[in-house]
């Protein structure tokens, strides 16, 4: 019974993202590439000084990014330094947010007034996710080009993913998510009545693949999540343009069957994590949840295990972050399971955006491997691969594992730190070294979700956990747009007759073991310390 | 290199003024857009789902739990209890209480629970419903399973001098299924049928 709701849940977020894939993936598509300009953003381009027809190099382009990003991180910092938080909490939340990740070491109900959540927070929430999704529109841009330098202009990129695509989503959403019952208004809050501009950040904190909370319990609270429908409704805001963006992909390259195979690797990924992730949670083994005939310890009543493992799964195979649930209290093994959603490199379906680019980072490592195993020369898309290529995505791959561990490494060695992450640590033993784990991974990987018991809101964490996260954006970015850089001056061959079928279920097959088998085997003696020892006791 | 250094400092200003506007359209328009259309569309959901009792007195959220004790913290017969919270039902500091699976706090708590919510609704400690051992996700989780409503539905009806018939009567009509028959968990809002107890006098 209870699998046949979680089939029936899935097949109804799954029907959602079907209809909505062609159009909503079409239009994004026409959105990038269209050449007229709206009134308002031609107003907008003569007062910020930017030129809508020029064109950036790959450099230009990664050099608007960082600017942008910039001047986003201190006008945040200033608005949350002047709101009174701490330097090195403001520093971690601002450079949390406008990595898209959203990790949270303060209490939102404590530490910040509606004014910064929503003239400073919920505007990176918005705008972090737009960059990532310049970032992958670029990389596609460049695929599709035929001997050209240009990626595109960023501004204009940037301008018109947040007018014409985030902000109409997110009014959208954040309407019906107020039907649901979550609150918008300016009441003080109490101890027995919360309240805040929730809804207008909610939608965007879910279509963003942000995942910051209003609340301390982000979206376990009731007024950011007040009901089943409302729950499910925030899986499918998570999962939207990640998905729907691989429609945009294939338009763009004029071949649809990439996009289906993307889709396809993406989907697999996401049952691989769910199916195990739902049998260990309604399983509930582990001496609490057996005392207490079920692992609700955490989980809210009207969502049940089935619609908290469903958000779960969302949420870390999204570079989201918010959580309906407490993960930190979720059973050994089904913790271990969101630890490896997130170790997938978050492909599953990823980040708005984030998730695209990152994907087609594997994709072309598979491709090379494909090729070599085959005898063949390495071509994706009509694309010729060459060593630059090989090079980059090489470098690609080893940032999440070495930012993580290795911060994880760095920061148990300096006294310093190692005194804050054992009086940090919410449960002893191999659950409080998860908990550490766990937040190292989310840094890196710009996730930003928590076992929430390590209260990691000290000097030293915030600052290397800050300095992660910001490494774990702009590395990534960096090298996506070097890689797009070398792929658009390369030829792209008019006919494609002697190609790979690179969009086959062999292939398919292929990419999903290939992702499996990159960084998870890293993080297994660590797994063996953490969750596995503390599931596997007897 | 100075003709670099001019080039990024010009995308600097840029970005920077670009920021301005995206603070002023989608850092206050925007939210104050959704906060008008909430108040005219949905006023009720958008204040907080308030419940005000036959005088029209808010006594809080139907969404928001709260603790029903006596001054010294016991938990008071005639009122359902909702599930019990990490933080205190203390909507300032909403949250779970995080603690893992194998944590020896949270087994001594689920085994305080066990004792005391036996005693205190006089059945075996193997029929109280998990959903009344562990602490929610948020801290305010206003629901409680219906087995859990079970359970506590008799004291109820001693402490206040009802008929059990009249109790569980007000418990089905709080009642609510899962959405479509699958999405959700079939739950009992406490709030709400506490609030339909007192009004019953």
């Amino acid at each position: 019974m209870p699998w046949l709701n979680a089939a029936g849940n899935l097949l109804l977020v799954a029907a959602a993202i079907a209809v909505l894939y062609r159009p909503l993936g079409d239009y994004m598509a026409w959105v990038y590439t269209a050449s007229g300009h709206l009134r308002t953003e031609r107003w907008i381009y003569r007062l910020i000084s930017a030129k809508p027809e020029q064109q950036h190099s790959w450099r230009g382009y990664l050099g608007a990014v960082f600017s942008f990003s910039l001047a986003g991180f201190i006008l945040l910092y200033a608005v949350l330094a002047f709101d009174g938080m701490g330097p090195d909490l403001a520093f971690n939340t601002a450079v949390s947010f406008v990595a898209n990740t959203n990790w949270q070491s303060y209490v939102p109900e404590q530490s910040i007034s509606y004014v910064a959540q929503m003239a400073g927070l919920s505007v990176q929430n918005f705008v972090s996710a737009a960059v990532s999704m310049c970032v992958a529109v670029a990389l596609i841009r460049a695929i599709a080009a035929h001997r050209a330098a240009a990626l595109g202009n960023f501004w204009v990129d940037l301008v018109r993913t947040n007018l014409r695509i985030l902000l109409p989503l997110s009014i959208v959403f954040a309407v019906l998510l107020l039907a649901c019952g979550v609150v918008q208004n300016f009441t003080e809050s109490t101890a027995l009545l919360p309240g805040g501009p929730v809804a207008s950040q909610e939608s965007i904190k879910m279509l963003g693949t942000n995942g910051g909370g209003f609340y301390n319990a982000n979206s376990a609270h009731p007024f950011e999540n007040p009901t089943p429908i409302s729950n499910l409704m925030q899986v499918l805001m998570l999962l939207l343009i990640p998905f729907t963006l691989l429609r945009t992909f294939g338009t763009m390259v004029s071949d649809q069957r990439a996009g289906y195979a993307l889709l396809l690797t993406m989907s697999v990924l996401f049952l691989l994590v769910y199916l195990p992730l739902t049998y260990f949670e309604l399983h509930g083994s582990g001496t609490a949840p057996q005392l207490a005939g079920a692992a609700m310890e955490g989980k809210e009543q009207r969502f049940g295990i089935i619609g908290s493992t469903l958000f779960a799964t969302a949420t870390t195979g999204t570079t989201g972050g918010a959580v309906n649930s407490m993960h930190g209290s979720y059973t050994a093994l089904g913790g271990l399971m969101l630890m490896v959603d997130m170790v997938l490199g978050e492909v599953a379906p990823g980040g708005a955006g984030s998730g695209l680019y990152a994907v087609l980072v594997l994709v072309v490592i598979a491709v090379f491997v494909t090729a070599l195993l085959l005898g063949r020369t390495p071509v994706y898309l009509g694309k010729q691969l060459g060593t630059r290529e090989l090079k980059l995505v090489s470098i690609a791959i080893l940032i999440m594992p070495v930012l993580s561990l290795g911060g994880m490494a760095l920061a148990s060695a300096l006294p310093y730190t190692r005194a804050e992450i054992i009086a940090g640590m919410g449960n002893p033993g191999s659950h409080g070294f998860s908990e550490v784990l766990y937040a190292f991974i989310s840094a890196a990987i710009n996730n930003g979700s928590a076992f929430a018991g390590f209260s990691a809101n000290t000097p030293g964490l915030n600052t290397l956990l800050g300095l992660i996260i910001l490494a774990g954006r702009f590395a990534p970015i960096s090298i996506v747009l070097a890689l797009a850089g070398a792929l658009a001056t390369a030829e792209r061959a008019s006919s494609r007759s002697a190609e790979l079928p690179l969009h086959r279920p062999q292939f398919v097959g292929f990419l999903v073991s290939l992702i499996m088998f990159i960084a998870v085997p890293t993080f297994i003696p660590l797994f063996l310390v953490g969750p596995l020892a503390e599931g596997l006791m007897p | 290199m100075r003709q670099k250094l001019v080039s990024a400092l010009s995308s600097l200003g840029t970005a920077a003024r670009l920021m301005l506007v995206f603070t002023l359209l989608l850092g206050v328009l925007y939210p104050l857009s959704i906060t008008a259309a909430g108040q005219w569309l949905f006023p009720a959901q958008a204040n907080g789902s308030l419940l005000r009792n036959g005088q029209g007195q808010v006594l809080g959220s139907a969404l928001i739990a709260k603790s029903y004790t006596d001054p010294a913290g016991d938990a008071l017969p005639q009122y359902f209890q909702p599930r019990p919270s990490a933080n205190d039902y203390d909507a300032l500091a909403s949250g779970g209480s995080n603690l893992g699976p194998e944590n020896p706090e949270l087994v001594k708590q689920i085994l305080l629970r066990k004792t005391q919510l036996a005693k205190f609704n006089q059945v075996p400690e193997d029929q109280i419903p998990p959903d009344a051992l562990t602490a929610s996700g948020s801290g305010l989780d206003p629901e409680i399973s219906p087995a859990n409503a079970q359970m506590q539905s008799s004291r109820v009806a001693r402490a206040r001098g009802l008929s059990a018939q009249q109790v569980q009567q007000l418990v089905r009509e709080h009642t609510t299924g899962p959405t479509l028959g699958f999405v959700g968990q079939e739950r009992v809002n406490v709030v709400e049928l506490n609030a339909a107890l007192d009004e019953l006098g």
